[in-house]
């Protein structure tokens, strides 16, 4: 039965728009097609309020404040592309592209990339800070997928799928600041994983090339960020048809899946 | 079930017990005593008193902190009527001539004599550290001798929640942990949350750096924090508190717990405290050494067991704290307020300070100064009367340059705000905060930049790594700091370090990040030239 919600009249960048009591500033924007951009954020999973890609402007609030975690308040004034919102997003966008290894042209994920769609929306050409170049090992051991911790960049999406959809909590966050890394197993190579439903919602869920199928090549790493919700709104209505599909590797296209 | 105990007794045994005493000496054991040799100076003053066959007329006690803690180890002899001396450094050979000029045999040299009328001593107004280097902490009897629960059985016996609540309103007294929220509002939002079970929790992570306010109380003074908890649960409605303590203060962790055993034993805490209908139980929990776990969110998934990653606020832990229940976070040193407030009263409180920022504040006096240690000011004193005055100001014919309050989140007080009244709105005014109650002071031989790279450094490597902005804004804004003093600055620097700073503060998660950027905010705004001058040698190497 669908549940009866109070619609709240807010205001996004001069349009009035009816929300819902209890939705975000982002969700109520999307319903309505205004786009703000986010990482962290992924419909269908608890928000996380982390990547701060998404700060929005409130009337009457002295600092931005995350589109994905705010709750629309009555007559509550939004606006989201401000020249102030604009030049923190490249800011923060350039932080993450000088924390890591991010090469686009050596990337799987190359044209498939949430980064570098933000990247490029945002007018983000070229990175004022020092680039880290980290030392990060990868991660080759599961027999299925890769991790590449260069190209992470702590959304804590596959973090937050593993356990909340699946249930098996194969990933976590380990250590503080900027050597704030994620590990599987609490530290064990992700192909000694005896949690590991080998499910891959984690890379389905990547927002950039750090979790991807073995034997991906350039460019060939295709996320599907919207299966989440799609699983969520299946086992909430209980329909299932259309299937619900997960991303093929590119073994499976071939024929000989492991 | 043991019967509650009987406070007026056990206070005249005690007292009565000590006056049997002609002569005591009271050393203090507190952790800077103790790291300057307090151990062994106790230990020789004991068998001193022994040896020199004067056990039954001189009692050795190991108190807290006296606060001029750069010249420990220290030690007061006090005479049954009133004459009372200190000593500074005290080892072992200062110990025997301690125990040997009570025996009436010569002589402490001059040199290890403190003089008690110094404004070190009598600026002071002590109602936080009123018992700290009196009472022995790991006696419960010792502390209700000094009015310990009174303030509990008050509020339990003659007053209601609200009553307890309107009174803490009306005192006016601020959150000591550095933002100086109203505590009474606090109060009254946990005390209106309706729960089943709700919690109240002490933070003890205090972590600036230099900055020990609060372990000093938690040493020294432990029934006082946990008598201040149990009072806010009563006025609040909450069952079960939390005593949070940073992994770095095992004397603290150790002294709390045997005092939660000790008023436990006597109905104190546990079921019907006091014989009342009012259930209250404590634990101490212990944090894994994160400095971002004094963020109350983040102190809250520290206590339930989870990684210390601040949240999104709102909901604010009244509504969903701990385990999802409403909960309070008072810092130690606010906690430590409450049983005088109750006791004597809101007025009585309001009275010292001044309008908006009533009572007292600890600091922790470091740096550049004559006398370093820990003092109890009331609100409102200047800036010039803590740092010349009571700290005798800078030593070795040096100037005065500035004063840092606040720590990795705070400001720089440069010399002309010198007669700045020390309170929450003044200080935020000159782009510093009140903060826990660390402060240092720099002579004309500091390098501010260099200043600001050391509070960067603390917080790039204290932050948690959640949000972008503090984790890798942190990293890049030490590393423009770093480039910067080394003589490596490029031109543009100051612009890029200045609007990096704005994004850090206006976009990360919690507290941390938002502030980290103070420090470098402050210095760039009073000792600019500095920037300036070690980007031009860098231009002209």
């Amino acid at each position: 039965m669908p549940e009866v919600r109070r619609s709240i009249a807010i205001t996004i960048d001069d349009t009035e728009i009816d929300a819902y009591e209890g939705e975000s500033i982002l969700q109520a924007a999307r319903r309505f097609g205004i786009k703000i951009p986010s990482m962290c954020y992924l419909e269908g999973l608890s928000v996380w309020g982390a990547c701060r890609i998404c700060v929005v402007e409130v009337a009457g609030q002295h600092q931005p404040r995350p589109a994905c975690a705010t709750l629309v308040v009555e007559d509550m004034e939004v606006r989201t592309n401000t020249a102030r919102l604009q030049s923190h997003r490249r800011t923060i966008l350039e932080l993450l592209f000088a924390e890591g290894n991010h090469v686009c042209a050596v990337c799987v994920s190359n044209g498939n990339c949430e980064l570098q769609d933000r990247a490029v929306e945002a007018g983000m050409d070229h990175v004022r800070f020092d680039y880290r170049n980290p030392l990060r090992p990868v991660d080759a051991t599961h027999p299925k997928y890769v991790f590449d911790p260069n190209r992470c960049i702590v959304c804590t999406r596959c973090v937050r799928v593993c356990d909340e959809i699946e249930g098996a909590h194969v990933w976590d966050v380990a250590s503080r600041g900027h050597q704030a890394h994620l590990v599987t197993e609490l530290g064990q190579p992700w192909g000694r994983s005896s949690s590991c439903t080998w499910c891959g919602k984690c890379v389905a869920s990547c927002p950039t090339g750090a979790l991807f199928y073995q034997g991906s090549a350039v460019g060939e790493s295709v996320h599907a960020p919207d299966l989440v919700a799609r699983l969520v709104a299946a086992r909430r209505d209980h329909e299932w048809f259309p299937p619900v599909e997960s991303p093929t590797s590119p073994n499976e296209q071939n024929g000989d899946d492991r | 079930m043991a019967t509650p105990i009987d406070l007026h007794e056990v206070a005249e045994r005690e007292l009565e017990d000590q006056a049997r005493y002609p002569w005591r000496i009271k050393a203090c054991g507190s952790t800077a005593c103790q790291s300057a040799g307090a151990g062994a100076s106790i230990s020789t003053l004991e068998s001193e008193v022994v040896a020199v066959g004067l056990s039954d007329s001189v009692r050795v006690m190991s108190t807290g902190c006296m606060g001029l803690c750069s010249r420990g180890p220290l030690v007061r002899v006090l005479r049954r009527g009133g004459e009372e001396t200190m000593y500074q450094s005290v080892d072992r050979d200062v110990a025997v001539d301690i125990v040997g000029a009570v025996a009436g045999r010569g002589e402490v040299a001059d040199a290890n004599r403190i003089d008690r009328h110094i404004p070190f001593f009598t600026r002071q107004h002590r109602v936080v550290l009123a018992n700290a280097g009196i009472i022995d902490p790991d006696r419960l009897a010792s502390a209700v001798a000094h009015g310990a629960y009174s303030a509990l059985e008050k509020a339990i016996t003659t007053m209601t929640p609200d009553q307890v609540v309107e009174a803490i309103k009306a005192s006016g007294l601020r959150g000591r942990g550095g933002a100086g929220y109203p505590v009474g509002a606090k109060w009254s939002l946990l005390a209106g949350a309706s729960s089943d079970q709700k919690y109240v929790i002490a933070n003890g992570d205090e972590g600036d750096p230099g900055a020990y306010m609060d372990r000093t109380v938690m040493e020294d003074d432990p029934h006082r924090v946990i008598e201040g908890l149990a009072i806010a649960a009563y006025a609040t409605g909450a069952t079960r508190g939390y005593i949070y303590v940073r992994a770095e203060y095992p004397k603290a962790v150790e002294r709390l717990d045997r005092a939660i055993r000790a008023a436990r034993r006597s109905r104190l805490l546990g079921r019907k405290v006091l014989g009342s209908d009012f259930d209250f139980e404590v634990q101490v929990r212990i944090g894994a050494g994160a400095f971002v776990c004094g963020e109350e969110t983040a102190l809250i998934a520290s206590i339930e067991g989870r990684r210390g990653n601040p949240r999104l606020r709102p909901p604010y832990p009244t509504e969903s704290g701990l385990f999802g229940m409403p909960s309070m976070i008072n810092n130690v040193e606010t906690l430590a307020n409450i049983p005088a407030i109750v006791s004597k009263g809101a007025n009585w409180f309001s009275s010292i300070g001044t309008d908006r920022s009533t009572g007292t504040k600890v600091f922790a006096l470091a740096g550049d100064l004559t006398n370093t240690g820990l003092i109890e000011v009331p609100m409102g004193i200047s800036l010039r009367e803590i740092v010349e005055d009571m700290g005798g100001g800078v030593p070795d014919g040096k100037v005065f340059k500035a004063a840092q309050t606040g720590g990795p989140s705070g400001g720089c007080i440069p010399t002309q705000f010198m007669d700045t009244s020390v309170d929450y709105e003044s200080l935020r005014e000159l782009g510093s905060i009140m903060g826990s109650g660390g402060l240092i002071v720099m002579d004309e031989d500091t390098s501010m930049p260099e200043v600001a790279r050391f509070f960067m450094e603390f917080c790039m490597d204290e932050s948690c790594g959640k949000c972008v902005p503090c984790r890798a804004g942190t990293v890049q804004l030490h590393g423009l700091l770093d480039r910067i003093c080394s003589g490596e600055g490029r031109p543009g620097d100051l612009g890029l370090l200045e609007e990096l700073c704005t994004v850090v503060r206006e976009t990360s998660l919690c507290g941390l990040g938002q502030s980290a950027p103070n420090p470098v905010v402050s210095t760039l705004h009073y000792f600019r030239d500095e920037y300036e001058s070690l980007l031009q040698e860098a231009a002209h190497a």
